[in-house]
């Protein structure tokens, strides 16, 4: 009855420590990817350095699922510069040009007004009732940059989650039955 | 090892670090292309200059506008944004940027031409400051690539101004 016992000890014991190694290298992928996008919004200086355009309102040159690389500095902002702004109350952030700016002489404030490309009007009609301009802290960056096509993954995972949990299954399948 | 999943891994991570260099590269041959853009602009007329009843002042004028902007694209280039701001500081704002006019410039060929319009866009002041007010007119150009760093620049034009009284 002892060798019984001891080959179930042996058995369990290298299935935990597998078990275990595994748990720790999906840990550590996990933290490397939270790591560079921890980075990235440190170096470009903004909340969120990558973004994917979701409308049409500033075609042809961005399409929807395209992705932009986003960057804030000190510098004042300009007309003509393309920003991402978030609305108060609307949690999707809006990607569109500046055609208005107004400085203050004594507090460096600025009033911008925006508007999409492919747009007929200004973006009054989206702001918060009443509000006619942006101020700088609704701005978080400036497009600098952009990819065609490669934020279309991240669009069809939001529109259809169903595809997300398959993935995620999919992947967990994956690290649990591969044997190294 | 020599799985067909394992394989299949490789060759599309391969695929994709070469796709994200080739697009690097490509916007980096932007860098050698150097711009030689030229434009003009001429207000012909003002079409009237009111007091808005919410008290801030509005022009309304017309302008030719001609341009030479081919230089500035390359065999990355998607397309060309331009417009056309009015550009002045008032006491209360160190710089006032309203933009009057913009395109897009799709190719090459619609790089070089000659406008006649008036204002697009309303050009409205915070206040009403704007009686013989001198302004630059700056003409703005944004080269959107079809992948990569995004350029941008100005030609600024002086000498322009608005009259002393209403009309």
């Amino acid at each position: 009855m002892g060798w019984i016992g001891d080959t179930l000890d042996s058995v369990k014991s290298i299935q935990i420590r597998q078990l275990l190694t595994q748990a720790v290298s999906l840990g550590m992928i996990v933290t490397s990817a939270l790591i560079i996008w921890k980075g990235l919004m440190c170096v470009t200086g903004s909340e969120s350095p990558v973004v994917v355009v979701l409308s049409g309102s500033m075609e042809p040159g961005f399409k929807r699922g395209d992705i932009l690389f986003l960057h804030m500095s000190k510098d004042p902002i300009r007309a003509g510069e393309i920003v991402v702004f978030n609305i108060d109350g609307r949690e999707i952030p809006i990607v569109h040009r500046v055609i208005k700016v107004h400085e203050r002489q004594d507090t460096g404030e600025v009033d911008v007004l925006t508007k999409g490309d492919n747009n007929y009007g200004d973006d009054r009609l989206l702001y918060a009732q009443g509000q006619l301009y942006l101020q700088r802290h609704h701005i978080m960056g400036r497009a600098v940059g952009f990819l065609p096509y490669v934020g279309w993954v991240t669009i069809i995972m939001t529109e259809k989650p169903i595809i997300k949990y398959i993935l995620i299954g999919a992947l967990g399948l994956l690290v649990i039955t591969s044997k190294d | 090892m020599h799985s067909f999943g394992y394989r299949l891994n490789g060759l599309l991570t391969f695929a994709v670090t070469i796709l994200a260099l080739m697009c690097a590269i490509t916007s980096l041959s932007d860098n050698f292309n150097t711009p030689s853009p030229s434009a003009e602009i001429k207000i012909i007329n003002i079409n009237w200059f009111q007091k808005q009843p919410q008290g801030h002042d509005e022009v309304s004028l017309m302008m030719n506008v001609s341009a030479d902007l081919q230089s500035l694209f390359t065999w990355n280039t998607k397309q060309v944004f331009i417009f056309v701001a009015a550009e002045y500081g008032t006491p209360k704002n160190s710089l006032n940027q309203v933009s009057l006019w913009d395109a897009i410039i799709p190719a090459k060929e619609n790089a070089k031409f000659w406008i006649h319009t008036s204002n697009k866009y309303r050009f409205v002041d915070q206040g009403n400051n704007l009686r013989g007010k001198k302004f630059n007119l700056t003409m703005h150009w944004h080269v959107m690539p079809k992948t990569g760093k995004m350029f941008a620049d100005k030609i600024v034009l002086t000498g322009y101004s608005l009259p002393e009284e209403y009309r």
